[in-house]
């Protein structure tokens, strides 16, 4: 195999901060000799609240498949809470990272809503009075009181990711990789995911967000990773990533509609980057203020 | 005067086994060549209405419908969904799952070989399919070897084969990336302006709506709670989130800055009508 050369020089583990250190990472899909994705260095803190953006085929995907060792780097190292992901096995680091498949069908499996909300802390030796807890708090979060009998195939599409999500964060684990949660929900429940967000990075988990909702992203995440191209082209904060036209440009991504407004006209005079409308017209309403006293 | 191409008349639809309508009482009407939008939460209603179009409900999913649908002036219960095909086409959000065929030709020529069209129209109408799409050239290729944006414009490219007069897309870029989105509704918005096609779209990002649609429809629980312009629809933005939807930020922006006095008039609901609204408002250039 490809990945021995690292795994001999590289430190099993190391003592960090960080809940994710990847180190020049390369990947290449053996079929077709693929590169998926070529020298990727990514530094998360522990409680960041990070959202990766790019095109379907940029290596967003491959990424988040190392981080949690569904994939291991063909060269480089990948660490996550201080472990090397190549020397352990996908159980292993299922303790430590959850992650949200984008289709729910890929994920779910148990005969109840209940009982799948059960299986991810049953399997790893949670105490049943624990899992009750865990369990309740999330049929609560997810407003899912009416479905936690049915099939998890007989509820809607929007609700079975919902069910996704909810099975994964029954584990508590300290990184959570949310592959497109938005995807085919509508306003409500994009606003649930939203808040879910804010309310895990609070707690202190660590939160990965791969999307294509800039606006979703613009009101939660803190820090926003570009990829083109099997690279990470920008890291930088949502509010430096969407104000950056040529970025956009090149990426084909497009700024949410609220920051193109602010970018030609408050922002234009000197005025900060708005990410949302309120800002914006908090901004607006602060100028239009200043100008009559003047 | 214009006959609708589409009209709901009283419709009620209960699926199989469930109690609560999925429609009731539905009344609508759509001028040929229009472009009109359907939000709505999860669960509204939005899909149901659309598979009555095509006769799919109840026909093949059962339950039980009232009232009357109309399409192109023919009573849609009198006619077997694959003669409704050749009139309305529908596509879907996942356009890997709608694939069933080795290449590209094969793909868009099968609703044309159910339908029994002879050999020479079929390759010339599968030429012509895919090069109004975009993929001219692509008959020999795998469609599983294309990008989404693609896979998507092919299941359009088997849809407009059948030359339909109206185009039924249902969430059809939630699982494509903003280049694949930019790629399907360019085209639906050429289909729509440069052949007439009626387009009706569900979809849940209203700036895309707002972009393209002539009208929208708010469906809530089963009705049609509203039915206008996307100017006058989306200006009213707190009964829309009364709903539980959303409203272009264009237009967000411009209901705080009423409620704090400094806006008048009509709500913009595109970009480039709130950048020169609030350029004005700081006083010019």
């Amino acid at each position: 195999m490809a990945s021995g050369k690292s795994k001999v020089t590289a430190p099993d583990r190391i003592e960090t901060d960080l809940a994710i250190k990847v180190e020049n990472a390369h990947y290449e899909y053996l079929a077709g000799n693929v590169v998926a994705l070529s020298g990727v260095n990514l530094e998360v803190k522990r409680g960041e609240l990070l959202g990766i953006i790019g095109q379907n085929g940029s290596g967003k995907t491959t990424l988040t498949k190392l981080l949690n060792r569904l994939l291991k780097p063909t060269s480089g190292n990948v660490y996550v809470n201080g472990l090397l992901t190549t020397n352990r096995s996908v159980q292993e680091m299922s303790a430590h990272i959850g992650y949200v498949f984008q289709n729910p069908n890929h994920q779910l499996f148990a005969r109840t809503v209940k009982d799948e909300l059960e299986f991810g802390p049953r399997n790893i030796g949670v105490d049943d009075s624990e899992i009750d807890v865990r369990v309740n708090d999330a049929i609560e979060f997810f407003g899912l009181e009416s479905y936690i009998e049915e099939h998890p195939y007989r509820v809607s599409f929007p609700v079975r990711k919902l069910v996704g999500i909810a099975s994964v964060l029954t584990m508590k684990p300290s990184i959570v990789i949310l592959d497109e949660p938005s995807t085919g929900q509508d306003h409500q429940t994009t606003r649930v995911i939203n808040s879910l967000m804010r309310r895990l990075a609070e707690d202190g988990t660590t939160v990965i967000c791969v999307s294509h909702d800039m606006p979703l992203l613009a009101d939660v995440v803190e820090r926003v990773v570009v990829m083109r191209n099997t690279e990470v082209i920008a890291d930088a904060s949502p509010r430096e990533v969407f104000a950056d036209g040529d970025l956009m440009l090149t990426t084909n991504l497009q700024a949410p509609q609220i920051t193109e407004i602010s970018l030609a006209t408050v922002t234009k005079r000197g005025g900060p980057i708005a990410l949302t409308a309120q800002e914006l017209a908090d901004d607006i309403v602060r100028r239009v203020a200043n100008r009559g006293t003047k | 005067m214009t006959e609708p191409i589409l009209s709901f008349r009283n419709v009620t639809y209960t699926y199989p086994g469930t109690e609560e309508p999925a429609l009731s009482d539905i009344n609508l009407e759509v001028m040929p060549g229009e472009y009109v939008g359907i939000v709505g939460l999860n669960g509204a209603g939005k899909t149901t209405l659309g598979l009555c179009v095509n006769g799919v409900v109840p026909a093949m999913l059962g339950g039980t419908r009232t009232g009357e649908v109309v399409v192109s002036e023919l009573d849609v219960d009198e006619y077997p969904v694959r003669e409704m095909a050749k009139i309305v086409g529908m596509v879907f959000d996942n356009p890997e799952f709608q694939m069933s065929q080795i290449t590209c030709a094969e793909e868009v020529a099968l609703g044309l070989e159910n339908a029994g069209v002879d050999v020479d129209t079929m390759t010339e109408s599968v030429a012509q399919a895919l090069e109004l799409v975009g993929l001219g050239g692509f008959q020999e290729r795998s469609p599983l070897g294309l990008s989404g944006g693609q896979q998507q414009r092919l299941a359009i490219a088997a849809v407009l084969a059948m030359k339909p007069q109206v185009l039924i897309m249902d969430e059809p870029t939630s699982n494509l990336d903003p280049t694949g989105k930019q790629e399907v509704f360019g085209l639906a918005s050429t289909l729509n302006q440069d052949y007439g096609m009626t387009v009706i779209v569900i979809e849940h990002e209203v700036e895309v709506l707002a972009d393209f649609a002539d009208r929208i429809i708010v469906m809530d629980k089963g009705k049609v709670v509203m039915n206008d312009t996307p100017e006058k629809i989306f200006g009213q933005v707190d009964a829309l989130n009364k709903l539980g939807l959303r409203v272009p930020e264009a237009t967000e922006l411009a209901n705080i800055l009423e409620k704090k006095g400094l806006w008048q008039g009509p709500k913009p609901i595109r970009t480039g009508e709130a950048v020169s609204r609030v350029t004005e408002m700081m006083g010019g250039a």
